[in-house]
């Protein structure tokens, strides 16, 4: 079952053609890529997910539902979470407090009985912090718990990122970049990490990746874009292999 | 150093840390609640006023500190609470039911405002908000058959259970008043950063488009975080009002809205205890300043010399030193130094490094 659609999906910057009549579909409990050089429209795609923008024509669904109904602050009710390519965490805030931001979409308290505190507000806190915790011991940030955001390294940013979208039970995870400007071990271990987030969770990623050894190395299907269209769509070796898309990165031979 | 073992999650959901701290913020209070029995009635009102800046700092904490919305005009809450507590009164409504009620009508007027700031980001929601501040003052002397316009009201004391409780007649329970008041918006407020609510608020100033992404209604945020930072400064101004006994138009003017926000920051944005700090300095200030103008005219062997307009000057100056040398204000200065005693010697200068100011807010593009 295909559980996002894009269906002939444009949107523009004034003149420029930033997703040009894009369609695809990810399908439930696969790893989805897209790959295309820098401006190609990756994040946009990602934006348009998360409501930033409308589409000028095309439509866009997830489970069923029509995304373009809802507000920006909707999208993460139905179960998609996602990352940032220039990190956007809660930055005078600790790792913990981040990951419990993740928990809102399942807030059942209100101002009232939160001003309180009141048993209903204390179960619900303990509930998310033990959710959140399963995730702290998923992606190994003990250490890092009570760490004001502010005073963490890059790669570690990358990793609370990650932990925050896993708070909030996402059906699907958009990953912008993951291993970007991480070393090679880290990188090794985002790998990991999203082979268990996939299998052991059974969170579908979509993730847009230039790193090509992780993306051949954990996703079932690959996307690559160019000026915000597609240029092919197959399994990593195919897409790898694809005249169009070699002619993208290298530029035209002769 | 003082190392706690963690072995349950309410260590971290409760508002103290160990039962060191527990034990200290329980006697604070009661310290405090003791107070006519060891200051004087100036001083005892001195406190009372340091005690309600506190809590129209706390107001403004929740806005400014913790939902990065900066406002230069909550003086004119103040004034919206103090004049519905006054009106309401002589309406012959309870003060009981009057107060409570003064916070709520201030929380939806700041509500109403903050229906067109939402569009408004830093500097310009600043400016805006200034201007309401300016425009009370007319708003105030127009409305002249409810607020008495330029002559103002006047307040004698209020009833209590059928007791009268008065700034002059009864400091000692007038002080317990705002005191209780004080302590219930601190517990409330303890609790709203406990939970999901003021998580949002702190979300929403540290990135809109990720509080978005996590599910967070940026613009209703921002509206709850109007409505209960309007209404705890409303009874501020409510408070503030039975204090003075008499106000008129000038009482609130958009200098007190600036001194509230230099207040906060002094203190230091986003934490309770900014609040208080700022009060106390803002309280204190005074004072202080007449005791060393008497030092420095006996040291000249002159007079004591009367400058117009002193205070005002050396708080301002009190304020650029903090945002150059300590932008996270009395409160961060303080974390610092605990931190080196309890790390030492491992502390590291970077620390405590801001990356970015609390004023920026929007980053997508
Ligand atoms: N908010 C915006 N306003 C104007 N142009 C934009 C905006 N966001 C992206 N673009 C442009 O759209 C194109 C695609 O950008 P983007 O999706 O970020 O590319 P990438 O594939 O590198 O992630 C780029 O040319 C970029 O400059
Ligand atoms: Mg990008």
């Amino acid at each position: 079952m295909s559980l996002l659609e894009f269906e002939n999906v444009t949107l523009k910057f004034g003149g420029l053609t930033a997703v040009d009549d894009l369609s695809f579909e990810v399908q439930e409990g696969e790893v989805f890529a897209i790959v295309g050089p820098n401006g190609a429209g990756k994040s946009t795609v990602f934006n348009l997910i998360s409501r930033f923008y409308d589409p000028f024509v095309g439509s866009i669904r997830f489970d069923n539902h029509d995304l373009l109904q809802v507000k920006p602050s909707g999208v993460a009710a139905y179960g998609v979470a996602r990352t940032f390519q220039n990190i956007e965490l809660f930055e005078h805030a600790t790792v913990l407090q981040n990951l419990l931001v993740g928990r809102h979409r399942h807030r059942r308290t209100n101002l009232i009985s939160e001003i309180l505190f009141t048993p209903s507000a204390r179960r619900q806190e303990l509930e998310n912090r033990e959710k959140v915790e399963q995730i702290i011991d998923f992606l190994d940030l003990q250490a890092n718990r009570d760490k004001m955001i502010s005073g963490l390294p890059y790669g570690v940013r990358k990793v609370v990122e990650v932990a925050r979208a896993l708070a909030t039970d996402p059906k699907l995870l958009l990953l912008d970049e993951p291993a970007s400007g991480l070393s090679v071990e880290e990188t090794t271990d985002m790998r990991w990490w999203i082979d268990d987030i996939r299998r052991q969770m059974g969170i579908t990623v979509l993730m847009v990746e230039h790193d090509m050894g992780l993306v051949s190395g954990v996703s079932d299907r690959v996307l690559a874009m160019a000026d915000g269209a597609k240029l092919a769509l197959g399994t990593p070796v195919e897409v790898q292999s694809h005249p169009a898309v070699i002619e993208a990165y290298l530029g035209k031979a002769s | 150093m003082r190392i706690i073992f963690k072995t349950n999650y309410m260590q971290d959901i409760r508002p103290w840390k160990d039962r060191h701290q527990l034990t200290l913020y329980l006697i604070l209070p009661i310290v405090v609640a003791a107070a006519p029995w060891w200051l004087d009635d100036f001083y005892l009102g001195e406190l009372t006023n340091v005690l309600i800046w506190a809590i129209a700092g706390l107001g403004l904490m929740v806005l400014t500190g913790h939902t990065g919305q900066v406002s230069l005009g909550h003086a004119a809450f103040l004034a919206f609470g103090c004049y519905a507590n006054v009106v309401l009164i002589e309406a012959g409504v309870p003060f009981l039911i009057a107060f409570p009620l003064a916070g709520i009508m201030t929380g939806i007027a700041g509500v109403t405002v903050a229906i067109p700031a939402l569009r408004l980001h830093g500097i310009y929601l600043a400016i805006f908000t200034m201007a309401l501040s300016i425009l009370m003052d007319d708003i105030i002397v127009l409305s002249e058959p409810i607020t008495g316009g330029v002559s103002g009201k006047y307040i004698g004391g209020v009833e209590i259970f059928g007791h009268l409780v008065d700034r002059w007649g009864t400091p000692d329970q007038f002080f317990w008043l705002v005191l209780t008041v004080a302590v219930l918006v601190t517990l409330g407020y303890i609790n709203l950063l406990r939970t999901p609510l003021g998580r949002s608020f702190i979300a929403a100033r540290d990135s809109e488009v990720s509080a978005q992404a996590m599910g967070v209604d940026i613009a209703r945020t921002k509206m709850i975080s109007f409505a209960l930072s309007c209404a705890v400064t409303g009874w501020a101004g409510a408070l503030m009002g039975l204090f003075a006994g008499a106000f008129n138009n000038e009482t609130f003017s958009v200098l007190i809205s600036i001194q509230l926000l230099m207040m906060i920051v002094i203190g230091g944005l986003g934490s309770i205890h900014g609040a208080f700090l700022g009060a106390i300095v803002i309280g204190f200030l005074p004072q202080f300043l007449s005791i060393s103008k008497e030092y420095v005219g006996a040291l000249f062997g002159g007079n004591t010399v009367a400058i117009p307009g002193l205070e005002f000057g050396i708080f301002g100056m009190i304020l650029i030193a903090f945002i150059l040398f300590e932008p996270m204000g009395i409160y961060g200065r303080w974390l610092k130094i605990r931190t080196w005693f309890e790390l030492f010697p491992f502390y590291r200068k970077d620390m405590f490094k801001r990356q970015k100011s609390y004023l920026k807010t929007e980053r997508l593009r």
